[in-house]
């Protein structure tokens, strides 16, 4: 994508770190809990606020998350890796120091498959990923003099995923948020609540001519949603640009996005240079991964949501647009899959079910998929009396409202309320000859050519019987009766 | 290796160790003879040596994931120079 200036055209480049939580009970060196939203500073080990003394161990299953990652991202698994330093003075990090990993990290080059708006896919490279702790929590607005810590997530274990610069517009920043997202979520390996932090980006964002070497680039810190990275990139971009066709030149600087001016600003606490001065950690060894360790966590990778929106084209005979929505979020996923029933139920009618009717219900009230209040058995039974004739499309809908207002059963429904379909050929004869006794004119209009009439009449004798007359019967009597 | 004061008022900040001014021409010269003693291993040829990261022969031993600690906030604070509630507190830090 190229940005019309004012002196011609430009194009951005850009690159990501984003930082996920690991999911894991305990954090990555303690054994205290990484549970959200405890009460301030309950869950802190002394390891995790620096007392003296005090040695990290770390947590086996951070070790297993960052690797399934490292293979769900098609990525060099390194067997030796080392934890470092690096150091820095802030209140909420009260070692002085953040373990993290600098020349040696767990996870080497990888690659995953963006997927575009305009249905065009791109691969972006992943230059690494490292397992580092996260930092205490900050609170400004409770004293005017002070600033409060919390530190319950100080110690926490946080993959950062860097990718090489290989986006150039927003669409494809959010796609690769997008889908780094849904492969962590598939995985199990973080949760990518975003809202909570669990999954933040630093972005960096560059502007240079097209065909041109790399510019100076800027990282804008900590954006927490897809809206906002899309925001903090489209302003960045054009602020270099500015600066650029007035002559200047862009300084290499760490930069802060206010969400609510929806701008880009200087760090300028972050004035110094940084010098973290990392160096291994001595006190803790090297980390060496068993070979055949890593080849079990490989063949035990899930399917994961390309492979899977390639099989559910593939045999279920969906399109690449309904196959890419119910793939987007695992639970979609597995309640489609459920409600299919190891294709027992067809695909495609599950499908529209759950894009449309399901969908759209939930939304209405905002309610994820895994709170619905129809499972994917119960819909499956709904589906079932469409497809043996017990009621029509048309009914199913209103069973389903109904369904989902008090979470009963299609079947009690249906029987409750008697909204069987009419298969009887006398009593759909009768709905028809009531219709057709009432509208003269109409049948005239229909005989003198006008055939569009055909669905008012079909309409009127649907709404006589409730909705509940079978369409085809209905539709081949109420044929021959206007031949009259 | 020669370092002037100025490096040393850098290193000192970055360490948050306060040195005085008249202080910073005497530790100049001390990190110097430590610097001058590290580099006599430069004569040592390590072409080709794989890099060491530990004095050990062991590697990293792991612990399950387990939460076995927590709920000693009391503890956790006993020591801090001032604390509002729950919270450790600090003079304001503004972005």
């Amino acid at each position: 994508m190229l940005i019309r200036g004012e002196t011609g055209d430009w194009e951005m480049v850009l690159g990501l770190e984003v930082h996920a939580q690991v999911t894991s009970q305990a954090k990555l060196f303690s054994g205290a809990s990484t549970a959200f939203g405890g009460e301030p500073n309950t869950q802190v080990s002394l390891i995790d606020a620096a007392m003296p003394g005090m040695l990290p161990v770390i947590n086996e299953m951070c070790v297993r998350q960052a690797v399934l990652t490292g293979l769900g991202l098609n990525a060099r698994i390194n067997l030796t890796s080392v934890f470092d330093r690096k150091n820095y003075f802030y209140p909420d990090l009260p070692q002085g120091y953040q373990i993290s990993q600098y020349t040696q990290p767990i996870v080497g080059a990888g690659v995953i498959t963006i997927d575009l708006p305009d249905g065009s896919t791109k691969p972006v490279r992943i230059a690494r990923l490292h397992l580092e702790q996260d930092a205490g929590k900050s609170l400004h607005d409770q004293d005017p003099h002070r600033t409060f810590i919390d530190l319950n997530r100080a110690g926490v274990a946080l993959m950062e995923i860097v990718s090489e610069p290989d986006m150039r517009s927003p669409d494809e920043a959010a796609a690769y948020v997008t889908k780094l997202r849904a492969i962590l979520r598939y995985l199990g390996t973080c949760d990518g609540n975003m809202e909570q932090g669990n999954l933040r980006a630093d972005v960096n964002v560059s502007v240079r001519r097209p065909g041109e070497p790399f510019g100076t680039r800027c990282e804008i810190k900590n954006v927490n949603s897809i809206r906002f990275i899309r925001q903090a990139i489209e302003y960045e971009a054009r602020r270099q640009i500015e600066i650029l066709e007035d002559g200047g030149t862009v300084e290499q600087e760490t930069r802060l996005f206010d969400a609510r001016k929806g701008e880009t600003r200087s760090m300028r606490s972050k004035e110094e240079a940084h010098d973290y001065r990392y160096f291994p950690d001595p006190d803790l060894l090297p980390l060496v991964l068993d070979p055949d360790w890593v080849e079990e966590l490989r063949r035990s990778l899930p399917e994961l949501p390309d492979a899977k929106r390639e099989r559910f084209m593939r045999d279920f005979g969906l399109s690449a647009y309904d196959a890419s929505v119910l793939v987007a979020e695992k639970e979609t996923a597995a309640y489609y899959e459920s409600l299919i029933d190891g294709g027992r139920r067809d695909p495609k009618l599950a499908a529209n079910w759950v894009i449309s009717e399901l969908y759209g219900r939930l939304n209405r009230t905002g309610t994820p998929i895994e709170q619905s209040p129809v499972g994917a058995g119960a819909l499956g039974e709904l589906l079932d009396l469409i497809a043996d004739g017990t009621i029509t499309a048309r009914t199913a809908k209103d069973v389903f409202d109904t369904m989902i207002e008090t979470g009963r059963s299609a079947a009690a429904i249906v029987e409750e309320k008697g909204l069987k379909q009419i298969t009887d050929t006398a009593a759909i004869e009768a709905a028809i000859a009531a219709v057709l006794d009432a509208n003269p004119d109409k049948i005239a209009d229909y005989r003198a050519g006008n055939e569009k009439l055909m669905g008012w009449f079909v309409g009127q004798v649907m709404r006589a019987t409730g909705g509940k007359a079978n369409p085809k019967l209905l539709n081949e009597t109420l044929r021959e009766k206007l031949k009259g | 290796m020669s370092l002037d004061k100025d490096m040393v008022r850098r290193i000192a900040h970055l360490a948050r160790i306060r040195v005085a001014d008249d202080e910073l021409e005497p530790v100049a010269r001390d990190l110097e003879r430590i610097l001058g003693f590290v580099e006599q291993l430069n004569a040592v040829d390590t072409e080709g040596v794989e890099p060491m990261t530990s004095a050990v022969a062991m590697t990293l031993r792991q612990r399950p994931d387990v939460v076995t600690d927590g709920d000693r906030r009391e503890e956790v604070l006993a020591n801090a120079p001032d604390r509002a509630g729950a919270f450790f507190a600090v003079p304001t830090v503004v972005e």
